[in-house]
């Protein structure tokens, strides 16, 4: 049985598992972990156009469109955000355009992440967001020139 | 209540702390420890309580009506300019041009001074270590007229004064250079820099934005051409600022933008501008920040800039000290002669991962390339973590940030 969690199920799980934590040191320590583990990307993909703009840090994101499933890879060379976006990917990674052009993405508010975050470090985490739905839109766009 | 005479020996600084209501604040549940200095000053009381006094009791638009408020408002308007021309010892009134803050103030003179008197093939000097409002509207001029732009060089955050001479020609027709600079603290030789380009033949702009707060000024003994600062890095409101300009050359120059206060009389055909300093205050001013930047400039005064600037030095070599001691830890620029401005970098580990996990913390720095990136290529780096001290600023409040960082490390690393 394949196991393809809807974003909202991934979404619920992270908030229940930020829920653990009493201090922010904590969902820090939880988030760098994440960051530490985000499979490295390769060099080859640090491009400049694979650049997230609007980001103190550097950020690189690329996807891949398979079998009607997007993955996205990423890296940074800031930890914290790169725990940030490897949350997202957990959450957006293998699932189709439709599905990450809809996500809601509450989580990230619920998990206190808008209001505790500064705000341009809030708008670098929304401008990762932003990007991966129009790598989304993209291939949903794509998809309709081919098969429509 | 504080008692008086505890403030003459040293510096109380206790006493100090509790006339900054900001302080009080907690952030992200602990008490605020505000390293950020260099970016902007807290403000003291009687700063908060002067801005209160003047929308309570005066506000009025200047220089017009004669009705009492216009004319008290203006009073307190010209007031400040006398306080401002004494805090840096200009030698008239007229030399003191109220700006948004020192950016407006290099602009001003880029504009007016600049698209007069640069041509084609001049040259603009300017150092490494600059701020981009010091670089920006020299690019903006150099480009529209055709002329070049060149930069000091500097090693480990001291300039290279030698490469400065090199420079120097009959084509060089300004020196424009950071008294102290934002991201590395280093108190430029300006003395020398002004001297030589003057023999040179060139002027000098001196960008005292973050000079003005701890050294004592004289730009009649620096004998600099023009020089700006802002308010809101001197305990002062935000969005005021000064420009001085020796008075010949402000007479000589354009005015910068046309509009109210800075004519003497407009008809269609023509337009006779405003004496100084009107004829670069055009529109209404910010007449209320501009009020209070006195209050300001006197209660640094008050306190005493040399008291200050001991208490500073001391905590920023107790801060650097610490610093060297954990490792990874390398600190930018180790020029002998600094301010109270402590940058550096950490082996492995991203600034703004030490900024956010220190703001976790209560501890407010500053990371990223402090808008010098020219002097960041310099050194190879995305940025620096940068802790700025000021007069209420403790060896305590030290000790949290180091404690602070110790724990990062151990999150990141």
């Amino acid at each position: 049985m394949s196991e393809h969690k809807s974003i909202q199920a991934i979404e619920d799980e992270l908030v229940e598992e930020f829920s653990l934590f009493d201090s922010w040191d904590d969902k820090y320590e939880y988030i760098i972990d994440m960051g530490k583990k985000l499979a490295p990307l390769e060099n080859e993909h640090k491009l400049d156009e694979n650049k997230v703009r609007g980001c103190q840090s550097t950020v690189w994101l690329v996807s891949e469109y398979n079998d009607g499933l997007i993955r996205f890879k990423a890296d940074s060379d800031a930890i914290i955000t790169k725990g940030l976006v490897s949350m997202l990917i957990r959450v957006l990674s293998n699932h189709t355009p439709d599905e990450i052009i809809d996500a809601d993405l509450g989580f990230i508010q619920k998990i206190g992440m808008t209001t505790h975050l500064a705000q341009t470090r809030a708008n670098g985490l929304l401008s990762m967001v932003k990007q991966m739905k129009n790598f989304a839109l993209a291939y949903k766009i794509k998809n309709s020139m081919t098969h429509g | 209540m504080i008692e008086s005479n505890t403030i003459t020996k040293g510096l109380d600084v206790q006493a100090i702390r509790q006339q900054f209501p900001a302080l009080n604040r907690q952030v992200k549940g602990q008490p605020l420890v505000y390293f950020d200095n260099a970016a902007t000053t807290q403000k003291p009381q009687v700063v908060i309580d002067a801005l209160v006094d003047y929308y309570t009791n005066y506000n009025a638009n200047v220089h017009r009506g004669i009705h009492t408020l216009a004319e008290e408002a203006t009073a307190l308007f010209e007031a400040s300019r006398n306080a401002a021309r004494q805090f840096i010892n200009a030698s008239s009134r007229e030399e003191i041009i109220f700006t948004r803050g020192t950016t407006e103030g290099i602009n001003l003179v880029a504009y007016t001074w600049g698209r007069k008197n640069i041509k084609a093939g001049d040259e603009i000097i300017i150092t490494e270590m600059e701020h981009h409002s010091n670089i920006v509207p020299w690019q903006i001029l150099c480009e529209e007229k055709g002329a070049v732009l060149k930069m000091i060089p500097q090693r480990d955050g001291v300039l290279l004064l030698d490469e400065y001479k090199k420079l120097l020609s009959s084509k060089t027709k300004l020196v424009s250079v950071v008294h102290v600079s934002n991201a590395l603290g280093t108190v430029n030789p300006v003395e020398d820099i002004i001297t030589l380009a003057h023999q040179a033949g060139a002027l000098v702009l001196v960008d005292g934005a973050q000079s003005t707060v701890h050294l004592d000024i004289d730009v009649q003994a620096l004998d600099c051409d023009f020089f700006a600062f802002s308010s809101h890095k001197v305990y002062g409101p935000t969005g005021i600022g000064v420009l001085y300009g020796k008075k010949h050359l402000l007479e000589a120059m354009p005015p910068f933008q046309g509009g109210g206060e800075m004519i003497k009389e407009v008809t269609l055909e023509k337009t006779t501008y405003a004496d100084l300093p009107y004829k670069f205050e055009a529109g209404t001013p910010n007449i209320g920040d501009a009020a209070v930047l006195k209050t300001a400039l006197e209660f640094v005064t008050k306190i005493g800039k040399e008291k200050v600037r001991h208490h500073e030095n001391e905590l920023l070599a107790y801060a650097t000290g610490l610093l060297k001691q954990i490792p990874g830890v390398t600190i930018i620029g180790n020029a002998p002669n600094k301010v109270s401005v402590v940058s550096f970098v950490i082996d492995k580990v991203h600034p703004q991962d030490i900024g956010i996990l220190l703001d976790n913390r209560g501890i407010a720095v500053r990371t990223g390339h402090h808008c010098a990136q020219p002097l960041m290529v310099c050194y190879g780096i995305p940025g620096t973590i940068r802790a700025s001290f000021a007069m209420y600023n403790t060896k305590e409040e030290v000790d949290k940030l180091i404690v602070g960082l110790e724990k990062a490390l151990k999150m990141l690393l």
